[in-house]
């Protein structure tokens, strides 16, 4: 009854087809369609209450749709939630590691949670440690970290079970631009290991730096291609001028 | 399993980490049994009485010596009119006034009977309960000695007479009602704001992406307040046992069943607040509303449910703890077994039914 629609050989990891979500009266994501290849970073833009958070949680198995289909992972997200779940990552945009848990046991936890072996989980977290320079700490209180820190781990431990796509809610929100460099660095790290990446943002400078980007308005996708393309299509110099193009149309005020 | 051991063990973490709130969780029951206790045992003894004999006969001299030979009483004075008893309370020089009535004596030998009145100080009424309990009893020992003595019997009526406080509080009423409060706030009140706190620091969200079965989750958000209220319970038993010698009369198995069964309701409870409230505020105003003022008002705990308005006490047959209350009074005080106490278990367990049916069918696995 799980059965995974063959699609590594097309290798599209996310495909949304015509997905609603409609909420009494109001349609808050309204038939969209598009397709994610695995390995790509993917930019999912728009202003507040543009929708791109509820069409975000259908697609994590969070929300059910109430019109259209979508595949995350060879799953649909409607039937087979369960199955979706045990195949993506997920960072929330509110911080969302334990404080009172110390670093290696908020790894452990959630590589438990993913059914990761104890053996498996111990050798990541040395590599990790390693990797993030983390080594002194390890053994430190979550809470007691500086929020860049913080925000770094949240992802690693998104991606900790090798997830086949990851989904990263306004991943950088109030962090200093060295460490939202030093983030998207490891962003790209994962998409070398063939993880996708799904991410919203408010910062135009980093939708430069997704491969392809989809801009929502009023719960509908406006736009959607490269940054070089769009900018092409809107003779605009920067994202930041696509963008304020198309919110221009806007018409639902800022929820 | 291995998802459920990870998540059971950072449940603990919390916990431990968190020693103030663990202290209080583990130190109200104890604090509590102890302040009740001493307000009931260190009263009783060498309480101060004033007597008034106007006779001076033997009789009455008999039962003062007895009572003044007791450890619960010392004799701090005499007075001679009705008018000093009150004297004597304001004063603070007695918390009980014994008074015989005029030719005690002669009366007692005569007409075979005599009335002694004792009017108790009850502004402490656990204290006035128990010493009037124990003058009753020295006087009534008197009484049987006479009447092995002659053949004729003779009967002293005391009279007792609560001033200040004429509705009494029972004795050993408090150690089932604070088991029952204990328990339920515990359970519910901790429960529903660990689980709320995870859906306010964004947690939740995480969790529900995850691939964790949300009754998984929950069940294991629940096995450390099991833990603290199985230690609860067995710290308030032996306190109560021990420190107060209030005995387990009944018994002790079907205490024990009855108790988890009502951590387990309110657990569930707990369960159930936390899939209503959203903020950690809610979640302690709901429990706080919703069950402390119905624990300590409409459990019996306090008043009697018998007193209460018809209405009222339609409402108390919802509150856990009335049923729990009631069959611990009736295990641990009147000695009872289980076949006493199988309506009270039959009502929790349909208790607890219907709130996980609840709870888990209003627990959002999404969010909206």
């Amino acid at each position: 009854m799980q059965q995974q629609i063959s699609t590594s050989a097309i290798d599209k990891v996310i495909v949304a087809d015509k997905l609603t979500k409609k909420f009494g009266n109001f349609t808050a994501v309204d038939h969209i369609s598009f397709e994610v290849k695995r390995g790509e970073i993917f930019g999912f833009l728009g202003a507040n209450g543009a929708g791109k958070t509820t069409a975000m949680r259908m697609l994590c198995g969070l929300s059910i749709p109430t019109g259209g289909t979508g595949l995350v992972a060879g799953f649909d997200i409607s039937k087979d939630s369960e199955q979706v779940k045990k195949h993506i990552g997920y960072m929330s945009q509110k911080f969302s590691l334990y404080d009172d848990l110390k670093v290696w046991e908020n790894i452990e936890l959630f590589g438990g949670i993913y059914g990761m072996k104890e053996h498996e989980i111990k050798a990541k977290t040395d590599k990790l440690m390693h990797l993030l320079h983390f080594e002194k700490e390890r053994d430190k209180l979550v809470g007691e970290l500086p929020l860049g820190f913080k925000q770094k781990l949240a992802f690693s431990v998104s991606i900790f079970h090798t997830p086949q796509v990851v989904f990263l809610d306004e991943p950088t929100g109030g962090v200093d631009p060295i460490t939202r460099r030093q983030f998207w660095e490891l962003i790209y790290d994962a998409t070398a290991r063939g993880i996708t990446v799904f991410v919203t943002t408010h910062y135009m400078d980093e939708a430069e730096y997704c491969n392809r980007v989809s801009i929502m308005v009023d719960g509908k996708i406006e736009a959607l291609d490269t940054p070089k393309k769009l900018k092409e299509q809107f003779g605009a110099s920067s994202m930041d001028e696509v963008f304020h193009q198309l919110a221009r149309k806007a018409k639902r005020i800022d929820s | 399993m291995r998802q459920l051991l990870s998540f059971v063990r950072k449940e603990f973490y919390h916990i431990f980490r968190d020693k103030t709130t663990m202290l209080i969780l583990l130190g109200i029951p104890v604090i509590q049994m102890i302040l009740f206790g001493f307000a009931l045992s260190t009263e009783v003894k060498d309480t101060q009485i004033v007597v008034l004999a106007p006779s001076h006969d033997e009789a009455s001299e008999r039962i003062i010596e007895r009572l003044n030979g007791s450890a619960y009483f010392n004799v701090a004075g005499r007075i001679s009119s009705n008018r000093e008893i009150e004297d004597a309370f304001r004063s603070g020089k007695a918390k009980l006034v014994v008074v015989f009535e005029d030719r005690f004596g002669e009366r007692l030998r005569h007409d075979g009977k005599a009335h002694i009145q004792l009017i108790a100080d009850a502004t402490d009424p656990n204290a006035a309960t128990t010493f009037t309990f124990y003058a009753t009893n020295i006087i009534n020992n008197y009484q049987q000695d006479l009447m092995g003595a002659q053949q004729n019997p003779y009967i002293i009526t005391p009279e007792v007479k609560m001033l200040f406080n004429p509705q009494m509080i029972g004795a050993y009423n408090f150690v089932p009602g604070v088991l029952g409060m204990i328990i339920i706030l515990i359970c519910a009140m901790m429960t529903s704001i660990a689980i709320v706190k995870e859906k306010e620091k964004g947690t939740m969200e995480v969790l529900l992406v995850s691939p964790m079965k949300p009754i998984y989750s929950i069940l294991s958000k629940l096995t450390p307040y099991f833990v603290l209220s199985c230690v609860n319970f067995g710290s308030i038993i032996l306190l109560s046992v021990f420190m107060l010698k209030v005995p387990i009369t009944g018994s002790f198995s079907s205490l024990v069943f009855i108790s988890l069964l009502y951590i387990f309701v309110s657990l569930a409870l707990g369960m159930l607040i936390s899939t209503l409230a959203n903020t950690q505020l809610a979640a302690m105003l709901i429990s706080g509303m919703g069950l402390m003022m119905p624990v300590m008002l409409l459990s019996g705990m306090i008043f009697p449910v018998e007193n209460m308005p018809m209405w009222l006490q339609v409402i108390s047959h919802i509150v856990p703890a009335r049923w729990y209350i009631e069959a611990v009074k009736a295990i641990m005080i009147e000695g009872l077994g289980f076949m006493a106490v199988w309506k009270d278990v039959c009502i929790l367990a349909f208790m607890a039914f219907v709130l996980v049916i609840i709870s888990i069918k209003q627990y959002k696995v999404r969010l909206e």
